[in-house]
C-alpha cells in the first residue's frame, strides 16, 4: 500500500483492524521515513528493533480491541521509558537509561502501541523554540532554517514530517500548544491531573501536564482516551472514570457559548493573526455557537507570574541533578563540592543555569515574600479571572501564539523576546485548565497558524467537539513539501 | 531591578553551580531584564488575596504506611556514575 504514512492515526487503525494492512509494514514505513528524514534531527533515540519485534509480536496474534492496535509511536524524550535511553534533551541525562516506564507511556503500551524512538525537546522542557537541546536544534518540516517552536519541537517536527503516526509531548507553559501552532498540527494541554505526571522528568510540577499531539482532532481523542487515567503514583492525579472521547466527539455545537478575551489584543501582532481569529469565530457562529465578549484582566500578569512561578519550582526540582545517584558527574574537583558544582555547570545548558537562578533567587531570604509569595498570589487572581468568565461562557477562543514559526536563532539571545511566545499559552497552565491548538490557516509565507480553544476544567470532551468543527469548516490544508527527502 | 555580579555570584553558590568568570557579566544582564520584566506584577494590590500553592480542589492523598514496593536497592544504584554493591561512592567529606 502507497503512503500510509501521510495518512491520520485513525484511517491507520482502521486499516489494521480490516487487515488491509499489517503492523509490521506501518512500522518499516515510518522507519523509512525515519532515515530519510535526519536532517529534520527530532530523534535523539531510535527503536527499530523493539519495534519491529513487537509489530511481528502483534501481527502474530492481534489484538484489535485495544485503543491503539499495532500501532508505532515515538514520544518526547521527556518520558521514562523501561530500558532505554531518556536523556531530557540534556547532556545531564545523556547516558541515563531509566528501569521503569512512565505511567502514560505504560497506558499507551497496555493499549496496543510500542515505542518507535524518543524525541528531541528543549533541554528539560525549557524552551519555545527546541534550540536549547544538547543534542541540537531541531528542524520545523514546514520549512528549512525555521524553528518547530517548543519544548516538545521534536514531537510536532517528527509528526507534521510522517516520521510518527502520532505523539505525545508536555506542556508547562505552552510546549505542546505553541509546537503544534507551528508545524500545523492538533496539540492538547489537558486539565491539571487529567494525564499523570509519574516518570516524566520534571520540570514545574504544579503546571507540568502531558497530552496528545496528533494530525486530526478524532486521533486527538483518541490518544487522550489512550493516556489520561487516574494514577495512585501521581498525588495530584485526580481520581475519575475514564472518557470515551472519541465516542463522543460530535460536531454539534449549537448553543455553546464562546468567550472572546479583549486582553488576548496584543500590540505588535500581525494583521493575519486578527483575521484568523475573525476567521475562528465566524466558523463558530455559523455552527451555532454563541460569540461573547468576555474580560480576563489579569492576562497581561500571566507571564511574569509564569516566570517566577515556573523557575522556582523548576530551581527546587533540578537540584536532584548533583552527579550522586544517576546522570552525569564532572570529574573535575576534590571534594563534594566542587564535584557538586563542576557537575551543574558541566551538565546542565545556559538557559537550564538561568532558570536554576532565577528560581533560586525568587526563593532565597528576603525575596520569597516579594517574588514567590506575590506570584502566587496573582496566580489566584488569574484563575479566578477564568472561574468568573466561564460562569458565562462554555469555552474561550484565542490565538495559540502571537506570530508565526520564526527563524532559527532569530531569538536565541533575547530570552524576553522568546518568553513572548508563550503569552497566550501560559494562562492555562497557571489555571490547571484544559486548552488546545488546533490548525486553521497560513499567514503569506504559507507558515501554518493555530487558535487556541480554552476549557473549563475537565471539559476536554468540549474542546475536541469545539476543534472538530473549525478543522471541518477551516479546510487547513497541511501544505509540506518534502525537502529533507532530496 | 538590577541583579549585579556579586548578586549572580552568591546565588549560583546556593544553587550549586559553579560559573565562568566571563559568562556572569551576560547572566547580570539576562537576570536584570527578566527581574525588570516581572516587576510588573508590583502593580497589583494582593493584600487580601491568599497564595495559590495547588489548583486541585482536593488536599493531596494519603496512603496506609506500608512498603509497596521495597528491596530494590540495585536498581536504584544502577544508574549512580560511581558506587559499590551497597553505596552510592562521593568525594571524601570527612578529613
Amino acid at each position: 500500500m502507497s503512503d500510509i504514512t501521510n495518512k491520520s492515526l485513525t484511517e491507520i487503525i482502521d486499516l489494521i483492524k480490516k487487515k488491509e494492512i499489517k503492523s509490521e509494514e506501518v512500522t518499516n514505513d515510518y522507519i523509512n521515513n525515519i532515515k530519510k528524514g535526519k536532517k529534520l534531527n527530532s530523534f535523539i533515540t531510535e527503536s527499530f528493533d523493539n519495534a519491529l519485534t513487537k509489530s511481528k509480536k502483534f501481527d502474530t496474534k492481534p489484538n484489535y480491541e485495544s485503543i491503539l492496535p499495532g500501532v508505532p509511536l515515538a514520544v518526547k524524550d521527556l518520558f521514562c521509558t523501561n530500558g532505554v535511553r531518556t536523556t531530557a534533551g540534556s547532556k545531564m541525562l545523556e547516558n541515563f537509561v531509566p528501569n521503569y516506564e512512565s505511567t502514560i507511556t505504560a497506558n499507551l503500551w497496555s493499549e496496543g502501541a510500542f515505542l518507535l524512538g524518543k524525541l528531541n525537546c528543549d533541554e528539560y522542557a525549557m524552551g519555545s523554540s527546541n534550540e536549547t537541546s544538547f543534542f541540537g536544534n531541531v528542524i520545523n518540516p514546514v520549512e528549512e532554517n525555521t524553528v518547530p517552536g517548543g519544548s516538545s519541537g521534536g514531537s510536532a517536527s517528527a509528526l507534521a514530517a510522517d516520521l510518527t503516526p502520532a505523539t505525545i509531548g508536555t506542556d508547562t507553559g505552552g510546549s505542546i500548544r505553541q509546537p503544534a501552532s507551528f508545524t500545523g498540527t492538533v496539540g492538547l494541554k489537558p486539565t491539571y491531573g487529567l494525564c499523570s505526571r509519574w516518570g516524566i522528568v520534571a520540570f514545574a510540577s504544579s503546571l507540568d501536564q502531558a497530552g496528545p499531539m496528533t494530525k486530526t482532532v478524532s486521533d486527538c481523542a483518541l490518544m487522550l482516551e489512550a493516556m489520561s487515567g487516574f494514577d495512585p503514583k501521581d498525588s495530584t492525579s485526580i481520581n475519575r472514570k475514564k472518557e470515551n472521547y472519541s465516542k463522543k466527539l460530535t460536531q454539534n455545537i449549537k448553543g455553546l457559548k464562546i468567550g472572546i478575551p479583549k486582553e488576548y489584543r496584543v500590540d505588535g501582532m500581525p494583521n493575519e493573526i486578527e483575521e484568523l481569529w475573525e476567521r475562528g469565530k465566524k466558523i463558530l457562529k455559523e455552527e451555532g455557537a454563541d460569540i461573547i465578549d468576555i474580560s480576563l484582566p489579569h492576562t497581561e500578569y500571566a507571564l511574569p507570574t509564569y516566570y517566577i512561578v515556573a523557575p522556582a519550582e523548576a530551581s527546587s526540582n533540578l537540584a536532584r541533578y548533583d552527579g550522586v545517584k544517576y546522570g552525569f558527574r564532572s570529574s573535575k574537583g576534590s571534594n563534594l563540592i566542587d564535584m557538586y558544582e563542576n557537575t551543574r555547570s558541566e551538565g546542565f545548558g545556559d538557559e537550564v543555569k538561568r532558570r536554576i537562578l532565577i528560581g533560586t533567587y525568587v526563593l532565597s531570604s528576603g525575596y520569597y515574600d516579594a517574588y514567590y509569595i506575590k506570584a502566587q498570589k496573582v496566580r489566584r487572581l488569574i484563575k479566578s479571572d477564568f472561574d468568573n468568565a466561564f460562569t458565562k461562557v462554555d469555552a474561550i477562543l484565542t490565538p495559540s501564539t502571537p506570530s508565526a514559526a520564526f527563524k532559527i536563532g532569530e531569538k536565541k539571545d533575547d530570552p524576553i523576546s522568546m518568553y513572548l511566545n508563550d503569552i497566550f499559552t501560559v494562562p492555562a497552565n497557571l489555571a490547571g485548565i484544559p486548552a488546545m491548538s488546533v490548525p486553521v490557516g497560513h499567514d503569506k509565507n504559507n507558515l501554518p497558524l493555530g487558535l487556541q480553544l480554552i476549557g473549563k476544567p475537565l471539559g476536554e470532551q468540549t474542546l475536541l467537539n469545539l476543534a472538530l468543527s473549525m478543522e471541518n469548516k477551516s479546510n487547513f490544508k497541511k501544505n509540506i513539501a518534502k525537502w529533507w527527502e532530496k | 531591578m538590577f541583579i549585579d555580579k556579586d548578586k549572580i555570584k552568591h546565588t549560583a553558590k546556593l544553587a550549586r553551580i559553579s560559573l565562568d568568570e566571563n559568562k556572569i557579566e551576560s547572566l547580570s544582564k539576562d537576570l536584570s531584564d527578566i527581574f525588570n520584566f516581572i516587576e510588573k506584577l508590583s502593580k497589583i494590590n494582593t493584600d487580601k488575596v491568599s497564595p495559590l500553592t495547588s489548583i486541585l480542589d482536593h488536599s493531596l492523598r494519603t496512603r496506609e504506611d506500608k512498603v509497596t514496593d521495597g528491596g530494590i536497592r540495585e536498581k536504584i544504584l544502577e544508574n549512580s556514575p560511581s558506587k559499590n554493591e551497597e553505596f552510592f561512592i562521593v568525594p571524601k567529606v570527612i578529613e
